[in-house]
């Protein structure tokens, strides 16, 4: 049994998405290829070689890769997934963006965001903004996966893995990148940080947002998160979003501050080790997930919290 | 320009599901339904464009049981012209559906199809991806911004790090993101339009397409549930709390 896992990076460095999505195929079992498509990315291969776990990596380095569209890797891994039982990415953006377009060009069904591995062939995913897991068998051949990140701890490094080159796959989308506009942070990143400071509705501004929630990320060295309704405001940009359809987090701590907890918000944080919750409303639903709740006006507490840090 | 929009008939995103005890499934047993939200905002795209005189027709599909109908009626209120459901009992998977998508996209022959990103039962976030593969078309998922002019799409995607643009020749597959647009209200006039609106129904057979489930749900279960906490009654109870008793900071 062999691995086949899609790297997503930015050609110099893995997203820490990878390394959990290795862990993944690790419980799976077998040997495990770790494939790194881009343009100029060797600095990202090398790095791909040292994950624990990982026996080969594969480079098919190419100026068509530059801008990772879904056209153009898809074609490459179907062209590339003769032999591998199991073909994984992360289930970020990237991932979901690509993996489906190769599931349906080997015709085979993808299994979304699992889990948890029960064996080869079954897994366990949430459904109805996790509501609900369901354990999944497949029965087709290749098993197309991709997997929550927040669910699998990341592999260490320290290996050493063979690196080979392949060609690249005949050029097939016509799909232009115009342009990226990526949120600049010095702050951890919010899939991988260990304390997030979360915003919502409540805090009525992005103004209010920056004023009160950066200052208290500092201290604790946090990323910073927002529910959906802060993001609709534009107190924030989009990838702040967590939740159903945004992004799924576990930090060791998550500060929820004015968010309500509508279902969808619960499903992107409730595996967090720890949840504060600030709102002033003590039947807020978030409270029913909160290990801590604080009744309170955000406005007192927040600057309170921020200096009781020292 | 005719744009095809598939529209999924889902649990509303209000209702808090419950596991069946003897784990089959989630109880639908009168629990309301609607379309899948990302859908809506399909429509409304689809609409905004036939508005502003890029698009002819939309033509809003749904596949599922014969209660997808409704659906396809609300699909219709919102300003579809016409609606084609797939009827069919079979618990449909991503894969099936794409393939009845692809069968119709090769009658119909539109310029465009919008769908959800994800719908919000299965979450699976897959077919709108999975058309495009088997239509050899572009795709850009996840999208916030879509502008449509000379035979060219260039789409807004909301990515994990910001905001990505492409473009690309139709036809091709957009899936929506929360930010597209908000989809107006269906007026009482517009509902009662849309009951006089075309429907066909065909099933999976007339379009030859095998929709048989590839994955079998084994079994589905509660998640671990999380016990309330307590409440704090001040900042330095808290912060005292976080520091030794959760000693996460
Ligand atoms: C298809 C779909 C997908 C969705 N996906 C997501 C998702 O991924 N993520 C997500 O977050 N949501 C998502 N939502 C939206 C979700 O249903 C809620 O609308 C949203 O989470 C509400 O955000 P909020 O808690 O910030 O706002 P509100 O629900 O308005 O809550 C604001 C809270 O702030 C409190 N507050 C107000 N003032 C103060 C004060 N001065 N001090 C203290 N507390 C105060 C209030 O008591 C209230 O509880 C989705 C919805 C749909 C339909
Ligand atoms: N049964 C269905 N009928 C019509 N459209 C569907 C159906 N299932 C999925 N879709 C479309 O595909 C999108 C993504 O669904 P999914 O891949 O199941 O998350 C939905 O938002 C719909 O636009």
């Amino acid at each position: 049994m062999t691995i086949l896992v899609i790297a997503e990076h930015d050609q110099q460095t893995l997203k820490s998405a990878t390394l959990n999505t290795v862990a993944a195929a690790v419980k799976i079992g077998g040997d495990i290829h770790l494939l790194v498509a881009g343009a100029a990315c060797a600095a990202a291969a090398a790095q791909a070689a040292t994950l624990q776990g990982v026996t080969k990596v594969l480079v098919v380095d190419a100026p068509q890769y530059a801008a990772q569209t879904a056209e153009s890797l898809a074609a490459l891994v179907v062209a590339s997934a003769g032999g591998y039982s199991h073909i994984l990415a992360p289930a970020t953006t990237f991932g979901k963006n690509v993996l489906p377009r190769v599931a349906a060009l080997l015709d085979v069904a993808q299994i979304s965001e699992i889990t948890a591995v029960e064996s080869a062939d079954t897994f366990v995913r949430p459904i109805y903004a996790g509501n609900a897991m369901a354990t999944v068998q497949s029965a087709d051949a290749v098993k197309v996966i991709t997997v929550r990140t927040t669910a699998f701890d990341a592999v260490a490094s320290g290996n050493s893995a063979p690196v080979e080159a392949l060609a690249a796959a005949a050029e097939s989308g016509a799909t232009q990148l115009l342009g990226r506009e990526l949120t600049k942070s010095e702050r951890p990143e919010l899939g991988a940080a260990k304390i997030i400071v979360s915003g919502g509705r409540g805090l009525g501004s992005g103004e209010n947002y920056h004023k009160l929630l950066e200052p208290l990320a500092d201290k604790l060295g946090a990323a910073l998160g927002a529910s959906r309704a802060a993001v609709d405001a534009g107190f924030v940009p989009n990838d702040y979003q967590v939740g159903q359809t945004g992004k799924v987090v576990a930090p060791q701590l998550y500060v929820a501050v004015g968010i309500s907890g509508a279902i969808q918000h619960l499903a992107g944080m409730k595996d967090s080790k720890v949840i504060v919750a600030i709102n002033k409303d003590p039947d807020a639903p978030i409270f029913q997930v909160a290990d801590y709740g604080l009744v309170a006006d955000l406005f007192e507490t927040v600057p309170q919290l921020e200096s009781a840090l020292g | 320009m005719k744009i095809l929009v598939p529209v999924k008939r889902v649990v509303d995103y209000n209702v808090k599901v419950r596991v069946k005890a003897d784990g089959s499934g989630v109880d639908l047993a009168n629990v309301k339904m609607s379309m899948n939200p990302f859908d809506e905002i399909a429509v409304e795209e689809a609409v905004r464009l036939k508005e502003a005189g890029i698009a002819s027709e939309v033509v809003a599909v749904s596949c599922g049981p014969a209660a997808c109908q409704e659906t396809l009626r609300t699909a219709m209120a919102i300003g579809a012209d016409r609606g084609i459901l797939v009827e069919t009992d079979v618990e449909l998977q991503p894969l099936a559906v794409a393939k009845l998508l692809k069968a119709l996209c090769d009658k119909e022959q539109p310029q465009l199809v919008v769908c959800g990103k994800q719908a919000i039962d299965d979450d699976a976030n897959q077919t709108g991806q999975m058309l495009a593969a088997l239509a050899g078309w572009p795709q850009a998922t996840f999208a916030s911004k879509v502008v449509v002019a000379e035979g060219k799409a260039t789409v807004t995607r909301e990515i994990d790090g910001g905001l990505e643009t492409l473009q690309f020749p139709l036809p091709a597959v957009v899936t929506t993101d929360l930010r597209l647009n908000e989809p107006r209200y269906a007026t009482l006039p517009n509902i009662m339009k849309a009951k006089k609106k075309p429907l066909d129904t065909v099933k999976p057979e007339d379009l030859a397409v095998d929709v048989a489930p590839r994955l079998k749900t084994l079994k589905v279960v509660e998640p671990a549930k999380r016990s309330a906490g307590v409440k704090v009654a001040d900042v330095a109870e808290l912060v005292n709390k976080l520091k030794n008793e959760a000693k996460v900071i």
